[in-house]
């Protein structure tokens, strides 16, 4: 079988790959470009571990295949940062110990930067409600909240 | 002597006794001499026992000291998630 | 070691506080390796085949056309296991990670490959033909337990199971003291009630992972993602027949475990399939292979009976307890019977527990492993009484609430304990006198489990600048080693950034036991204290040496040794970081280190109050508020304890009105993912409030308790009085699903 050529930006550098036709675009990114940041928790997007953003959407990579990132953008957690800087997401998950284990916390993060670049203001209901497709065992949510809110009233200062 | 308390089960598997006394200064030698003098124990301190002496729980330790006045109660093998 | 160290009343510096943990970076930036993060050269791809059926011999399986597919390097089953394994439990862990003669459940392994590719490997799976001859299977505890129920095993069962009962019913255990018989008849009001809860799943979004390497030199490393890397060591060597030193395993990243990463599902047969491929092999589970063969907790079947007298004194507690633990025995229903009354002061008590096998997946351990249904059962029935006799619940459970000095109902006298302060400090919260509006009610239960100590070994290395390492064998599962590192700092006198504590692989250190049990901040910390205590001992000898004086003239305080007093002469302090710059010339390098099997663990208590509104219509429950009081001894990093009371509460919540193992007639499991078993997302929970209290476990040398697991005990019973109260309905079925809880309102 052969493989399909893609050329794609990645957290905003140009990249191409290689890969099969049935290949989700986590298993590229995971298997091909050694970007292993997003997770993958159920395969059948449930859990949003996976979570990257295309062209501005936040979607499932699981969910997407390989080829359709062709032409496209593709934000990932390892594209989160600016240089040393900590995104004030990362920096409050940090503070507010909103992490156990950590292993949604890519997820979590790139989907809570999805929600307040649209909505840079949102109540802990829209909040919740927005996270809800993001899965963690360990926390029972209340740290990540508050983490998101607080984020977010940074950022809305900083402006 | 100390006065050893065991678990239903165990008291079952000798007769009805809760209450043993046995001679033993440690960990070891309470389970040696349970083993030598009941051998209807036998089984269950083979899967594994926890032994609370005045309290706290010990598992392995062989050489915890017992006071003949300690409160030494056997328990069922404790384990954790 | 007996445990002579004793709670110290001292001010902390460092202990209290809430430092950023130092794994933090690298988890919000993706950099963290998990399980399925490391690759190999060479590498190849293992799955595993699995059986569709609940019950079926297995006559023959024939690989001979997946060995012959291109790309295929290797096909286990379990005839390339040794025969026969000494060790009943591991016998019945290799069974569960390849079957032998039987599949005993829907999902269970029964063939491996290893290939070239994920793709070749699933079609290779496609190639290996098993023949089964099917049996009738049985999936529920109490059709398990009918005398003519299809059997699992032969013979198995203990000398405690009386004669005649099914060959399912592993082992009967009996606690308790008095005679209920004669509190029963002292009681003015007697309940009984039976009561079910169904299986759930830990629910850890990292499914199990690992990477082997086996050289035809016979050594072997490992990779993987495990709540123990001691413990994979150990029993793949076993069940390998192999020599422990031979097989070096290195912890990743965990994600999430909740007791079920304390066994092995993977990790021998990745062993096996490099053995034979003579390549690195890497396993990644799916999630439906996590739901069909790993983990779940047992479901229950319980049957309570309570005498209460007209004043909330209970007058004597029997509970029946039937646990079924999946296809081997060993369900926690030993541990739920000792915690079932734990929380009361009884005179007369008696619990008696029934393990079950049935054609499931093995249970594994879940956090609190068997007490979280006891306790509904039980504190479901003690709300009812207060209730039926117009009791406030907090009041009721004071009156009989267990205390220093009371006799446990599994036997021995408590000492120091904090269950009263957890209830009053309940009564007194806003919380419990807020006003509710319709359809909504209040719940509070109190819920009580055991500490872990065990093996335990760390070692402390000063480096030549004057920073410290911290090397301990238990993997990170919420955020240990920024407590690891607070205590060594605390005890050191130096800040919290001059540390780095790391989880060192098995070939650094001694035998550690599992991250379980609500142990590791107990018995590592302590046992990072005793090697920071050792460091500065060696550090104080080491001045003494370059002053000229006595050993035991010289203390270490704030970081620094010391003369002890005028008499040891007037030198200025040295600091750690001067002493180390020094250590070559002073002796050599500068370490400390415990080696301990850490007994004496305490016990621990909680109440959890809860508010929920429910919705007639649809059966759905909301959950409105929510406050966790537990004793926590000592927090050291109090945002990682409130972390455990949060997470073990919507574990809890989940539980009780979400999670359930759903089973059709043909034994298969229905809903093998998180579509289906839906574990509670953000939108479903309020914030989760916590009360830490603390009570100082004696011992330990900073009054540490466990905290990890008590937190799940008490949820279910408090959000099933909480519906239950807001339904006008006592539900006695977990989990209250929507469906459940409809039925429940129609038939009042």
């Amino acid at each position: 079988m052969s493989r399909i050529h893609v050329t794609t930006t990645i957290n905003g550098e140009a990249a191409e790959f290689l890969c099969d036709a049935g290949e989700t675009l986590l298993d590229v990114l995971r298997d091909r470009l050694g970007l292993t940041g997003s997770k993958e928790g159920c395969g059948t997007g449930d859990c949003g571990a996976c979570s990257v953003v295309l062209d501005g959407r936040l979607v499932c990579a699981c969910l997407v295949l390989g080829a359709e990132a062709e032409g496209r953008t593709v934000g990932t957690i390892e594209g989160m940062t600016t240089g040393e800087a900590l995104h004030p997401l990362q920096r409050k998950f940090l503070e507010h110990a909103a992490l156990q284990c950590g292993i949604c916390t890519p997820g979590f993060l790139v989907a809570a930067k999805a929600l307040l670049e649209r909505t840079p203001d949102p109540t802990e209901e829209e909040a919740r409600y927005w996270l809800a497709g993001n899965l963690c065992r360990c926390t029972g949510y209340d740290k990540i909240i508050r983490a998101v809110l607080d984020a977010a009233a940074e950022m809305r200062e900083a402006h | 002597m100390v006065r050893v308390r065991l678990w239903g089960s165990l008291a079952a598997a000798i007769g009805g006794q809760t209450e043993i006394e046995v001679e033993a200064g440690t960990l070891r030698e309470l389970l040696d001499t349970l083993a030598r003098d009941y051998p209807a124990l036998q089984p269950q301190l083979e899967r594994g026992v926890s032994v609370a002496i005045d309290g706290v729980i010990y598992n392995d330790d062989w050489f915890t000291p017992i006071r003949p006045d300690s409160e030494v109660v056997l328990l069922a093998r404790l384990k954790g998630g | 070691m007996a445990l002579d160290s004793k709670t110290e009343a001292r001010k902390f510096k460092i202990v209290g506080t809430r430092p950023l943990r130092p794994d933090g970076i690298d988890k919000v930036t993706g950099r963290a390796r998990f399980g399925a993060d490391m690759s190999a050269p060479g590498m190849l791809v293992g799955l595993i085949l699995r059986s569709p059926h609940p019950h079926a011999r297995i006559r023959s399986i024939d690989t001979t056309r997946a060995e012959s597919m291109e790309g295929v390097h290797a096909v286990v089953t379990r005839a390339d296991f040794p025969a026969f394994v000494e060790d009943e439990a591991l016998a019945d862990v290799l069974d569960n990670c390849m079957a032998g003669e039987k599949a005993l459940y829907d999902g269970h392994a029964v063939a491996a490959v290893a290939a070239t590719s994920g793709a070749v490997a699933r079609a290779a799976l496609k190639l290996i033909e098993v023949e089964y001859e099917l049996l009738a299977h049985v999936t529920d505890v109490d059709e398990a337990m009918r005398p003519d129920a299809p059997a699992l095993h032969e013979d198995r069962a203990d000398e405690t199971v009386p004669a005649g009962m099914s060959d399912n019913v592993m082992a009967r255990h009996e606690f308790g003291h008095g005679d209920i018989d004669a509190g029963f008849a002292k009681a003015d009001r007697v309940l009984e009630r039976g009561y079910r809860t169904e299986a759930t799943h830990q629910g850890y979004i990292e499914p199990h992972a690992c990477l082997a390497t086996f050289g035809s030199d016979g050594q072997a490393d490992l990779w993987c993602c495990t709540q123990g890397h001691y413990m994979v060591r150990n029993t793949c060597a076993a069940i390998l027949g192999m020599e422990q030193g031979r097989l070096r395993v290195t912890a990743s990243e965990i994600g999430g475990g909740f007791g079920g990463k304390t066994t092995v599902f993977l990790e021998p047969v990745a062993l096996m399939l490099s053995k034979k491929a003579g390549r690195p092999v890497k396993m990644v589970m799916g999630r439906a292979e996590v739901f069909r063969a790993t983990g779940p907790t047992a479901s229950s079947s319980i049957d309570v009976r309570i005498g209460m007298a007209k004043d909330g004194r209970i007058t004597a507690g029997f509970a029946e307890l039937r646990y079924q633990g999946g296809a081997y025995p060993g369900s926690p229903v030993d541990m739920g019977s000792m915690s079932a009354f734990a929380p009361y002061d009884l005179e007369h008590v008696k619990t008696v527990g029934w393990d079950v096998v049935t054609n499931r997946p093995k249970q594994a351990a879940y956090r609190a492993p068997g007490a979280p249904m006891a306790a509904f059962a039980v504190e479901s029935a003690i709300d009812e009484l207060a209730r039926e006799l117009g009791l406030d619940p907090l009041e009721v459970r004071l009156k009989n609430a267990a205390r220093e000095g009371t006799r446990a109902s599994y036997g021995p006298t408590f000492p120091a304990i904090g269950l009263e302060a957890t209830l009053r400090k309940a009564k007194d919260h806003p919380h419990w006198s807020a006003p509710l509006g319709p359809n909504q009610g209040r719940g509070v239960a109190c819920g009580f489990w055991f500490n872990f100590g065990g093996d335990t070994c760390v070692s402390l290395n000063i480096t030549p600048d004057g920073t410290v390492t911290v090397s301990e064998g238990n993997p990170d599962i919420g955020g240990s080693r920024a407590s690891m590192s607070m205590m060594a700092a605390e005890e050191l006198g130096i800040p919290y950034e001059k540390v780095r504590t790391i989880i060192a692989d098995t070939g650094a250190l001694g035998q550690n036991d599992v991250t379980d049990g609500s142990r590791v901040t107990f018995a590592v910390g302590l046992a990072t204290i005793e090697a920071a205590r050792a460091a500065k001992r060696e550090m104080c000898k080491r001045a003494a040496r370059i002053w000229e004086i006595e050993e035991d003239a010289v203390v270490w305080e704030d970081g620094a040794a010391r003369p002890a007093g005028p008499n040891a002469g007037k030198h200025p302090p040295m600091s750690l970081a001067e002493i180390a710059a020094v250590a070559t010339n002073t002796g050599g390098p500068i370490a400390g280190h415990c080696e301990v099997n850490a007994e004496g663990a305490g016990v621990s208590f909680a109440t959890h109050m809860v508010d929920t509104e429910v919705d007639p219509e649809t059966g759905a429950v909301k959950i409105l508020r929510y406050t966790v009081f537990q004793d926590a001894g000592k927090a050291v990093h109090p945002a990682y304890v409130e972390g455990q009371f949060q997470g073990g509460a919507v574990q809890g919540i989940g539980w009780a009105l979400n999670e359930e193992y759903i089973y059709g007639e043909d034994g298969r499991l229905q809903n093998a993912g998180f579509l289906d078993y839906r574990i509670p997302v953000a939108s479903d929970l309020p914030m989760i409030d916590t009360v830490i209290l603390e009570i100082p476990n004696p011992g330990h040398p900073y009054g540490v308790r466990g905290v990890g697991e008590t937190s799940i005990v008490p949820p279910l019973a408090a959000v099933a009085n909480a519906v239950s109260h807001a339904a006008g309905v006592r539900l006695t079925h977990l989990p209250i699903s929507p469906p459940r809880l409809l039925a429940a309102i129609g038939a009042k």
